[in-house]
């Protein structure tokens, strides 16, 4: 029998049961859209990670008080921080290649101004904070160096909050903001940086002296970490080489002893940050592939009943004529078609899920081609997997027992 | 007309349940020339469907030879198999056996679409001669379901001919219709078998028997007995002879 034939026998038989080949779909329309979906919204976050890390400035290098543990970063820095504004100061004349550096200390408190009050994250920073995060203001100034010495009680506001404190869209120049009891003058705003991949909101911070925050605010002498600047790029391994032995004489580490802090640029981070998603996205995707995986059984299952329930089918097909060979490829088509149709169907819902994610969650989807491709090649694929023994079963009837068979 | 179309030497057919041994054939030898119209009779039991699905290569015996047409069955394979019973033999069953859900004019098509070398409009014009020579032109659209007993054994022996078949075998074809039906049927077949073909049928109504050429009566798996049919009767002289069911009920 030519394949023109075995298609046309193929779709007329499941052309007779509507609704049971739509139901033998589900299982795999549901298991398609859900590992496009999951992928979509895997890679979405994950591009929005890469995003916001490159957001920290090409050139960044970051110090953190604690030694590192396995390529792991973590970025809340305790009580146990080692890290000084001396250290800082120190980098910044004795490294060639580190360009710019700022101790930064930081204070998670309430900011009231006026009847309104935010809770937000308070960073004490240099103003070369600007250079090195390559964060300029959207309006004002940011603080100076003057106030940097005085100790002055100045800060600039992230966006969010200016407009939590002040009104939408406001900037509150000259406004004065109480943080714990004690009054701030607003110089600048910054510019907005937008909502991270994780819900984060960047615009959702103040940034005052670091003298003014660690003494008034945090009273501690110690850094929560250092950001650094390379001179360029291509510096940025020579600055942290430099800043990696500079920290160990300066901390008194013997030759035996491990580094008390972790050195790293914005690439590295960049990566980890990347796998972490990367696992996310593999996670949830087998969770979807497992109901692929349900739902191909789904299809055995009906086939398998389906070849049962027409034994007598398939008898008088080969009483007239019809080998295995004709029997098998019907019943396999028939199972690939379930699929496949199911995995094109699938894949639309799949898509207009991300769509429907990413509209209400304000979460960013990507819809690769691959991972549609991915999903549907799979769905072939379970479909002869699971189609192959129902139909191996049907094409060794022997005739005259399946003629009667009742 | 002297050579066998069928020729079966020693056919053994043993069914085994377990323990238990049927013997279902115990020796059948047989010939069956060209253009014969043969007659299978013989009590319940006796063998008559299981032989016929031997020599319609729906079943292989235990032991035994069988030449088909000058073909060994005895050493084909499966595929082998399906492509004679595609090719020489049209098989026509008591229970009709036609697909569900499935036009008239689909299912004579059946054979076709197994043989390979026809195209769609050659299949549907073939169909619909062998549709024409049941005299169900008319029903070809309609659904197997949608159709009386007479008419679906009428759409099941247009599939049995629509692959130009050497052998037509019908095993009780007429066992499930009234006797005017029946007759109607066995017309058709005496039809093709004017035709050249070779008719072999079972039957356990000696009425019908006396419309084949020879009758071939089993016993406990062998060939008892073989009477040659004197006055053999011609379907078309019987039908107006058998009154309608109406007339029946009219006088
Ligand atoms: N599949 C089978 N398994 C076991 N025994 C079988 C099988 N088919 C037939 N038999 C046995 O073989 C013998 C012959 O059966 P067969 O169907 O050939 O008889 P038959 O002459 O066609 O009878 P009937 O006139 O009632 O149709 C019977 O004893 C029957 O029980
Ligand atoms: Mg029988």
């Amino acid at each position: 029998m030519n394949v023109l034939n075995v298609l046309r026998v193929s779709y007329r038989s499941l052309g007779r049961n509507k609704l049971r080949s739509f139901l033998t779909m589900l299982g795999i329309i549901i298991g398609v859209a859900a590992v496009i979906a999951m992928l979509a919204i895997g890679q979405g976050a994950s591009n929005a990670v890469k995003e916001q890390i490159a957001g920290l400035g090409t050139n960044v290098v970051i110090v953190f008080p604690f030694a590192s543990t396995q390529g792991n970063v973590r970025f809340q820095a305790g009580e146990t921080s080692r890290l000084t504004e001396s250290d800082a100061v120190a980098i910044a004349a004795q490294c060639p290649a580190v360009k710019y550096v700022t101790p930064v200390v930081r204070v998670v408190t309430q900011i009231i101004a006026g009847t309104q009050n935010w809770r937000t994250s308070i960073m004490g920073v240099y103003p070369d904070f600007e250079q090195i995060r390559n964060w300029p203001v959207k309006s004002g100034d940011y603080f100076t160096s003057t106030d940097e010495r005085t100790a002055a009680k100045v800060c600039v506001l992230g966006q969010t909050v200016a407009d939590n404190l002040f009104g939408p869209g406001s900037i509150p120049l000259g406004a004065t903001v109480q943080i714990r009891n004690l009054p701030f003058r607003v110089v600048g705003v910054l510019a907005s940086k937008g909502q991270s991949s994780m819900g984060q909101d960047n615009d959702d911070i103040v940034i005052a002296p670091f003298s003014t925050v660690q003494q008034k605010l945090a009273g501690t002498i110690y850094a929560n970490m250092l950001f650094a600047s390379a001179i360029s790029s291509p510096a940025v391994n020579t600055a942290v080489e430099e800043i990696t032995q500079f920290l160990r004489i300066k901390h008194n580490l013997r030759s035996w002893e491990a580094n008390d802090f972790t050195v790293r640029t914005q690439t590295e981070i960049a990566s980890t940050a990347d796998a972490t998603t990367q696992t996310m996205t593999l996670l949830l995707a087998s969770v979807a592939a497992i109901s692929l995986v349900v739902g191909g059984i789904g299809i055995m299952n009906i086939m398998l009943v389906s070849v049962t329930e027409r034994t007598r089918e398939i008898g008088i097909r080969m009483a007239v004529g019809a080998r295995g060979g004709d029997v098998l490829t019907q019943f396999l088509i028939e199972a690939v078609t379930l699929s496949l149709a199911g995995g094109l169907i699938g894949v639309i819902l799949g898509v207009l899920t991300s769509r429907f994610v990413s509209s209400i969650q304000k979460w960013p989807v990507v819809i690769s081609p691959e991972s549609v491709g991915l999903a549907f090649f799979f769905a072939a694929i379970i479909g002869i997997f699971f189609g192959w023994y129902p139909a191996r079963k049907a094409a060794n009837l022997n005739p005259i027992e399946a003629l009667r068979y009742e | 007309m002297a050579d066998p179309i069928i020729s079966v030497k020693h056919i053994v057919k043993i069914y085994k349940m377990g323990d238990v041994e049927v013997h279902a054939l115990r020796g059948i030898n047989l010939d069956i020339k060209q253009g014969e119209f043969s007659a299978i009779m013989g009590a319940s039991g006796s063998g008559k469907s299981t032989f016929m699905n031997i020599i319609g290569c729906l079943d292989t015996p235990s032991s035994g030879e069988y030449l088909l047409d000058g073909v060994e069955v005895a050493k084909l394979n499966r595929d082998e198999l399906a492509k004679l019973r595609n090719r020489k033999l049209g098989f026509v069953f008591q229970a009709f056996n036609l697909l569900p859900r499935t036009t008239a004019l689909e299912n004579v098509e059946l054979p076709l679409l197994y043989s390979n070398n026809h195209s769609s409009s050659q299949r549907r014009e073939k169909a619909m001669a062998a549709l024409e020579a049941v005299g169900l032109a008319d029903r070809s659209g309609h659904y197997s379901n949608q159709l009386s007993g007479g008419q679906q054994q009428r759409v099941a022996i247009a599939r049995s001919l629509v692959n130009d078949p050497v052998v037509i075998l019908a095993d009780e074809p007429t066992g499930n219709l009234d006797t005017r039906t029946s007759v109607e049927v066995i017309e058709i077949f005496q039809k093709l078998n004017e035709k050249g073909i070779t008719v072999v049928l079972v039957t356990h109504e000696p009425d019908i028997a006396q419309f084949s050429t020879r009758n071939i009566v089993f016993r406990d798996g062998k060939v008892s007995k073989i009477i040659e049919v004197e006055n053999r009767k011609i379907a078309a002289e019987e039908l107006p002879k058998i009154p309608l069911p109406m007339d029946e009920l009219e006088s």
